[in-house]
């Protein structure tokens, strides 16, 4: 028994349906204790007060937002390589998951960085890069959008994907180049020199764990409803209309 | 290869001012920005060379939907499809077709409006330099972005919102070594990355091209 | 054989069109695939050129044997008679002297005028023109006697005996009967309907 076998579109739906409460509710129960935790119960930071609350949302939704591009650009693989249709779908119903968490992670900055730097919007190279990784999943969501035959848009959308990464990173490093910024290094480093404290960290974890099983819901939830609207098509097909 | 790039040509030039349109794109367009900007000559150099930049890379951008979109409508690209020809080298004349009757006039053209902007003198020789240096790769990430929005309704409005963002690196890199050029400071480390960006863009953004291109015409 | 097709199955857009079409080309023949519209013939002339892949099945085919010539003639309106000519005879690198062809085709006259200037008879010769050119021996044709008056359709006709004479072969798609003596068969392609329309792809979906 592989893994593969699960890439046929109804094994998948009738796993997915499995999964799909036990993420849902997990990812719920996790965001539930991190946000609680996290808000009302650590304390001020000395140095930025309660504002630094807000890592609480900004932190996973950064996260999120890069290791779901990351997912995308592997289904893509998948499709191009293998054709399985629900790598295909599962890199469409990731996308638009993917742009909120940008979208958050920006906002959540700027309303963090306010208060910080005194300014909402600062060119640095973070801040930079993931207004360019937005744009990046705008232009695939338009593509997706504009190409009305399913496997065509799925094949234009993967190759966009996969140079769209290979420029996302270019530019990344072409951000860094043109300006060091004032963001601060990583949050959640795993080396010894830990920039955030203990009492920080442990409920920091259980909202990363809630957001990448949201993310993992909601990707579930969307591939679920691409796979009903090919059915749906396919049925048509069939009967000729 | 020879072939496609002089039939290109010759169907630029004969349609009427292939380069004169972007030409004259870019010149209004540095002239809107100086108005936008105001006549402070100070302001005007120390931005010159990263405006002159952006104005030749909007210009670049005008004529790419129609890169493929002719070839597609009169059938040309499906019977280049099956020529003996690999639809490699057929993105690669084309696009090299576009940057002759587009980049390298523009970059020729800059040091002209260079004066209008009061560029430092070094400032002349590096930012047609760069743009130089740097238009082939605008090219060819314009041919993937056209490849890709081929027969595609709003196919140019979405061309747009694609590529632009794929201009980054590039923009980035050809404006530091004009900005860096222009004050005479060193700028090694940008124009190489300027030059590996090019070289890589031209080397593997035609495979991506015409794979998309097969794509689309199926 | 020039070409060999074994259960054949054609799509268009994610539905599938025809399924098992089966047939045989040899040099020196011309087969007619006839159909209403809307049936798949110029999708399967397009899987057969490799335009597209095929669904299902196998084309048994040389390579660079064959050349496609669609419902468009691929002119430029901007070149000349003789530049458009030429640009193929330099892209298809094996190929008969332009004269041969012009005279041929009846385009000695008009050689240097630009493509827009010419009728719409003069263009479709001018499209066919390429393909005799190509040196190559099957020729895959969409509706090629689509708007060439009495006069050009025997001209044609003629060209095409003269292929099937040198070892040639034709594919002709059409929906208007082609009354050409010469070696033809006939396929009526409305025997080939897919019964129901869906892909391999579309299908796993249910």
């Amino acid at each position: 028994m592989s893994l593969w076998e699960y890439a046929n579109p109804v094994k998948f739906f009738a796993l997915s349906g499995r999964l799909l409460p036990w993420a849902a509710g997990l990812s719920a129960a996790c965001l539930l204790i991190g946000l609680y935790w996290g808000f009302f119960h650590t304390p001020d930071d000395y140095r930025m007060g309660s504002t630094v609350k807000i890592i609480y949302i900004h932190v996973p939704s950064a996260l999120m937002a890069i290791n779901a591009w990351f997912m995308m650009l592997v289904a893509s693989l998948i499709w191009l390589i293998r054709r399985h249709h629900v790598s295909a779908l599962a890199a469409k119903a990731a996308a638009p998951v993917g742009t909120v968490m940008t979208l958050i992670a920006l906002i959540t900055g700027a309303i963090w960085g306010q208060p910080m730097w005194g300014t909402w919007w600062a060119w640095d190279p973070r801040l930079t890069s993931f207004l360019i990784l937005f744009l990046f999943y705008i232009g695939y969501l338009i593509m997706w959008q504009s190409v009305e035959n399913p496997d065509k848009a799925a094949d234009l959308t993967s190759v966009l994907c996969i140079v769209g990464s290979v420029f996302a990173v270019l530019s990344r490093y072409a951000v860094n180049f043109w300006n060091q910024g004032l963001h601060q290094g990583a949050s959640l480093s795993l080396d010894k020199e830990k920039n955030v404290a203990d009492v920080f960290y442990q409920p920091l974890l259980f909202a990363i764990a809630g957001f990448v099983l949201l993310f993992f819901a909601l990707v579930l939830l969307g591939t679920r409803s691409e796979i009903r609207l090919r059915r749906a098509a396919a049925v048509r097909m069939r009967r000729g209309i | 290869m020879i072939a496609l790039l002089s039939r290109d040509l010759k169907l630029t030039i004969r349609a009427g001012g292939g380069f004169g349109f972007a030409i004259l794109f870019f010149f209004i367009v540095t002239l809107l920005l100086a108005f936008g900007i105001g006549p402070d000559i100070q302001l005007l150099r120390k931005i010159a060379p990263g405006a002159l930049w952006v104005c030749a890379l909007l210009a670049c951008l005008l004529s790419m939907d129609r890169l493929f979109a002719l070839d597609f409508e009169d059938g040309s690209l499906d019977l280049l499809l099956v020529a003996p020809i690999p639809l490699e080298v057929v993105v690669f004349a084309k696009s090299l077709a576009h940057w002759i009757t587009t980049g390298l006039p523009l970059a020729l053209i800059t040091p002209l409006l260079g004066i209008f902007w009061d560029l430092p003198e070094k400032g002349y020789f590096w930012v047609c330099f760069s743009l130089l240096v740097g238009t082939p790769a605008l090219s060819m990430i314009g041919a993937f972005g056209a490849a890709l929005t081929l027969g595609l309704r709003r196919g140019g409005l979405l061309l747009s919102v694609l590529v632009l963002p794929l201009y980054v690196p590039t923009l980035i890199f050809g404006a530091e070594v004009s900005r860096l050029g222009a004050e005479g400071l060193d700028l090694q480390t940008p124009f190489l990355l300027l030059i590996a960006l090019t070289l890589g863009a031209l080397s593997l953004l035609p495979f991506a091209a015409a794979a998309v291109l097969r794509i689309n015409l199926r | 054989m020039l070409l060999k097709v074994k259960d054949l199955s054609v799509s268009r857009g994610g539905r599938m069109l025809l399924s098992g079409v089966n047939f045989g080309l040899a040099a020196g023949e011309v087969l007619l695939l006839k159909g209403p519209n809307g049936l798949g013939k110029t999708s399967l002339l397009r899987t057969l050129a490799g335009l597209q892949p095929s669904a299902e099945g196998e084309i048994i085919l040389q390579n660079d044997t064959a050349i496609y010539a669609g419902h468009a003639d691929g002119l430029k309106a901007g070149l000349s008679v003789i530049e458009n000519l030429s640009f193929w005879a330099d892209i298809f690198t094996e190929s008969k002297r332009l004269d041969e062809v012009l005279t041929k085709f009846d385009l000695m006259a008009v050689q240097h005028r630009l493509a827009v200037r010419l009728s719409a008879g003069q263009k479709r010769r001018l499209g066919l023109a390429r393909l005799f050119l190509s040196n190559r021996p099957l020729w895959l044709l969409d509706e090629p006697t689509v708007s060439l008056d009495e006069v050009s359709r025997n001209a044609f006709y003629k060209a095409l005996v003269s292929h099937c004479a040198t070892g040639g072969g034709a594919l002709i798609v059409s929906h208007t009967p082609i009354d050409f003596e010469g070696s033809s068969k006939s396929i009526d392609l409305s025997h080939y309907v897919a019964k129901d329309f869906l892909t391999i792809e579309a299908a796993a979906f249910l």
